[in-house]
């Protein structure tokens, strides 16, 4: 009995012990690179815009492994809209950014259109999306300036809400307040979990023994510690951690919790089903495409901002990585499985093994054959997984 | 005494922690059919897979012996060499591909990846006519009926040699007319010389065709019937399966109080989604009263499922015309949400196609016609979820470890358990129940029986629409019968038999 807790821990916990292992193969490699402080600041930072795109992607995979191609295009062609906004019409850029949010909406309505109401294949749409918004977006940039490329270093405001640091130290410097918001963090998820399993205790159900509990919140509480102090000596909170944060918050909450997000996961395991228990499927889908426009919409000004510059490559490959971040992640490419905690360590993964490759020297070309295998060893160790729990 | 083809002897076959197969033995003489009968779950797939070679040698304990040699199949094509071809439940056919194709599907005709077409739909030709199609093997799967195609799944099986031909529910998805043709032509092989082994849930067929009956109950063989010596009957085979004596396969019903019309459909006419101009259910007249089971008979393709969802919210059809009341105010339920506030519940005759998610939770599928139920402002109360899946799981007598379990890993009885308990949470006074015990055996078909007659107590009204007579007539207050798309006769149950059911349909078929 004991034996098998310990294999099923392991089994639920896979994809996070192998990003334990890759983490330290790298850190060995580079030398202890890896560990430094400045490396889990890029860390956030590189990635942000994979957590904020994977979530939006989530939502899409599970009504039934439907992907959207076109929102690393949307990427650029949003972002050639804010330069024009911001640089060439100096617009204010709370209203740049609004205007470019209901830019987001509009699209979001008439692809969850298409999809939902049209029935015309997520994957085709969206790949129309692919094809004419990078084009356009590459073709506003280069009407508008001599580069191709429009410069928003000068928008110190902007700048200040997507990227950049809270409260911002020197390097090295112990960021105080990047300590105090991390020990917070520890204590409440301490709280929660102790209040959590004592609710449950109450209530009569199975609860996990109280060792595991306290392994489980050491482990938690260092992690939570290292990564503050880490990012403390880079210089304090990146900004932009505080919306991956908080997205990440949001729709954990709405998967796990709401019964709008229930129906995402039904739709996905029998969408029929669904439709004849009187939920209104169509309306799902279409919510589905919406947010994932909203979503990247929110990546452009993350992107943007990191980038201080809208450039026709921005978004390249984007919405390849947050494919592969909620694969990985364990989302199923059938639809109906899959959750944001998955996803985040898929997305976590991703970014470990780009930096980690990217530090030891190999190039590019290398990267990709690399993350191809990654992707497919996940997807391959899944499915085996699964077989082998459904025949016992 | 004829030559025996083949003995099992004593398989043993462990899954872990489960013995699917505890010592079970079967003895099949040459040119007899065999059947295996038995509960779900009781283990006859499990033996017919180690037979097959799906589980392999070395797998199980026990010997195959075949033809009196010792077999040790690895793989399905070791056994399909020695002349040993099963046929599934499921049809495994390509829909987009023409007959002569699936036939030898994995088997192909012709040189070392070159296919002889003219080979190919000679042998096909030749197969299908033994089976009696007379459909060229040019045409698709997809363009002929599914009594056909479990024809060409035996021709398909008499490619390969088959010299025991092991038929799996070959009549499930069949209507009586095809299930009768199949079952003679069952009896036209074996008087060539076939050995058959079938296994099937409808014991009248079973009666009807087999030399011998072998009745499984978990796991071990119970007793083996010969049907030339004794006096064999279905109530004679059921006492084996279940163990016990069921004198009675309908429970009986308490005296229910008929109160008023609860809902009533007037010149209901739907047609076809995709051919709009093809009717698919013609003027029918229904009404259902408080504390009533009417009972709706048709053959399958009658129209009873298209009528069914029609009236739930209009889930399915075009151009559907005629009124709806339901307590007496006409309603107009735009969609399946609609039904559901108008206290309408449609439970499926497809439990995996359009009822059931099979891989959420038990928890999940209860709750999910009925999400306000156990939630606040779209927040769910997952507490409240889990108490009320635990419920119905008691109510219903669900048999699971618990209520977090996939719906995938139940039986047939007890999915539909899970189904019934969905629609039961949304407290409806009005349900359809669509052929609600097609594919489970004879114990979970008596615990439907048993809540359908706690659901008319509690004043509640159930249409149950079904395709076996017994079931009509042993569960229904009055019943309709209906054939291609028209209500053909309503009799009351008192009157009601099964000849004056099937006379109305032949003389309707007469009267076109």
């Amino acid at each position: 009995m004991a034996n098998n807790n310990i294999t099923a821990v392991l089994k639920k916990n896979a994809m996070l012990i192998v990003l334990v292992l890759v983490y330290i193969f790298f850190t060995a490699m580079t030398g202890g690179q890896m560990f430094q402080a400045m490396n889990f600041n890029a860390l956030i930072t590189q990635n942000a815009y994979v957590y904020v795109l994977a979530a939006g992607m989530l939502m899409c995979m599970l009504t039934g492994g439907n992907i959207d191609l076109s929102c690393g295009s949307f990427v650029c062609f949003l972002g050639a809209i804010g330069g024009i906004l911001m640089t060439v019409k100096q617009m204010n850029p709370g209203i740049s950014i609004f205007i470019m949010l209901i830019i987001g909406v509009v699209y979001g309505c008439v692809l969850g259109y298409l999809i939902a109401y049209v029935d015309i294949p997520p994957w085709i749409a969206t790949l129309a999306g692919y094809l004419a918004f990078r084009g356009w977006g590459t073709a506003l940039l280069s009407a508008n300036s001599t580069t191709g490329s429009i410069s928003l270093a000068a928008k110190k405001d902007f700048l200040a809400i997507f990227s950049g640091k809270i409260f911002p130290t020197g390097v090295n410097k112990l960021n105080m307040v990047c300590m105090i918001v991390g020990i917070i963090a520890c204590i409440i998820v301490v709280a929660i979990s102790f209040m959590g399993r004592a609710n449950k205790v109450k209530k009569g159900y199975e609860v996990e023994s109280m060792a595991a509990l306290f392994a489980k919140c050491i482990l938690s509480v260092a992690a939570i510690l290292l990564f503050t102090y880490k990012l403390a000596m880079a210089g304090g909170i990146p900004t932009v951690l505080i919306w991956v944060v908080v997205i990440v918050l949001i729709y954990n909450f709405i998967t796990s919790k709401t019964t709008l997000g229930r129906y995402f996961y039904t739709i996905g395991g029998n969408a029929e089903a669904t439709r004849l228990s009187g939920v209104d499927t169509r309306k799902i889908m279409f919510l589905a495409y919406l947010n994932m426009a909203v979503l990247t919409a929110i990546t452009t000004f993350i992107v943007t901002a990191r980038f201080q510059a809208a450039n026709s490559q921005a978004g390249t490959y984007y919405e390849m990585d947050a494919i592969a971040a909620c694969v990985v992640g364990g989302v199923s490419a059938y639809g109906g499985a899959g959750n944001v905690f998955g996803m985040v360590v898929g997305a976590t993964l991703i970014g470990v093994i780009n930096l980690g490759m990217s530090l030891m020297g190999v190039n590019a070309d290398w990267q990709k054959v690399v993350k191809g295998v990654v992707l497919l060893a996940a997807v391959v160790f899944d499915i085996l997984a699964d077989k082998k729990s459904s025949t016992k | 005494m004829a030559k025996e083809l083949l003995k099992m002897d004593h398989i043993t076959k462990t899954f872990p922690g489960v013995k699917a197969l505890d010592n079970v033995n079967l003895s099949v003489e040459e040119g007899e059919i065999h059947a295996l009968v038995g509960e779900n779950g009781a283990g006859k797939s499990t033996l017919m897979n180690v037979l097959s070679g799906i589980y392999p040698y070395g797998t199980y304990e026990g010997d195959i012996i075949y033809n009196g040699e010792v077999c040790k199949f690895q793989k399905i094509k070791d056994s399909e060499e020695k002349g040993i071809v099963i046929i599934h439940q499921e049809l495994a056919l390509v829909p987009q591909m023409s007959i002569g194709e699936n036939m030898f599907l994995g088997n192909e005709r012709g040189k070392k990846n070159a296919i002889n077409w003219n080979e190919t739909y000679g042998e096909a030709d030749k197969y299908l006519k033994m089976v009696g199609l007379s459909e060229s093997s040019r045409v698709l799967i997809k363009d002929i009926g599914t009594g056909k195609q479990q024809l060409v799944e035996i021709a398909k099986a008499l490619a390969k040699h088959a010299k025991l031909l092991i038929l799996d529910e070959p009549t499930s998805s069949l209507n009586e007319t095809d299930s009768r043709a199949l079952l003679d032509l069952m009896l036209e092989f074996k008087k060539q010389g076939m050995t058959m082994i079938i296994i099937s849930h409808k014991l009248n067929e079973v009666v009807y065709v087999a030399d011998k009956i072998t009745v499984i109950r978990d796991g071990s063989t119970v007793e083996t019937l010969d049907c030339h010596t004794m006096e064999i009957n279905e109530d004679r085979i059921i006492r084996g399966m279940v163990g016990r004596e069921l004198t009675n396969r309908f429970p009986k019903r308490e005296a229910v109080e008929k109160g008023d019309i609860n809902m009533e459909v007037k010149d209901w006419t739907v047609y076809h989604p995709l051919y709009t101009e093809r009717k698919v259910v013609d003027g029918v007249n229904l009404n259902v009263r408080k504390g009533e089971v009417v009972g709706i008979y048709g053959l399958m393709g009658a129209g009873r499922t298209e009528l069914a969802m029609s009236i739930f919210g209009k889930s399915y059809g075009s151009g559907i015309t005629g009124t709806l009341k339901i307590n007496g105010k006409e309603m107009d339920l735009k969609n399946p949400r609609a039904a559901i506030d108008a206290k309408l519940a449609y439970v499926t005759e497809d439990r995996k196609g359009n009822g059931l998610v099979l891989t959420n939770t038990i928890k999940v599928n209860t709750s999910l016609a009925n999400m306000e139920g156990v939630s606040e402002k779209g927040i769910i109360d997952s507490d409240k979820e889990y108490q009320v899946a635990v419920e119905y799981k008691n109510k219903l007598e669900t048999k699971t470890p618990t209520v977090e379990q996939n719906v995938g890993n139940l039986s047939g009885g007890n999915q539909q358990k899970v189904l019934l308990a969905k629609w039961m949470f949304t407290d409806p006074d009005i349900l359809i129940l669509d052929e609600p015990t097609r594919g489970i055996d004879v114990g979970a078909k008596y615990e439907i029986y048993c809540i359908i007659n706690d659901l008319v107590k509690a004043g509640k009204s159930v249409i149950m629409i079904s395709s076996e007579l017994p079931e009509v007539l042993g569960m229904s207050d009055r019943i309709y019968i209906m054939n291609e798309g028209k209500f053909v006769g309503e009799l009351d149950a008192s009157e009601a038999s099964q000849e004056l059911i099937m006379s109305s349909i032949l003389q309707s078929g007469r009267g076109e």
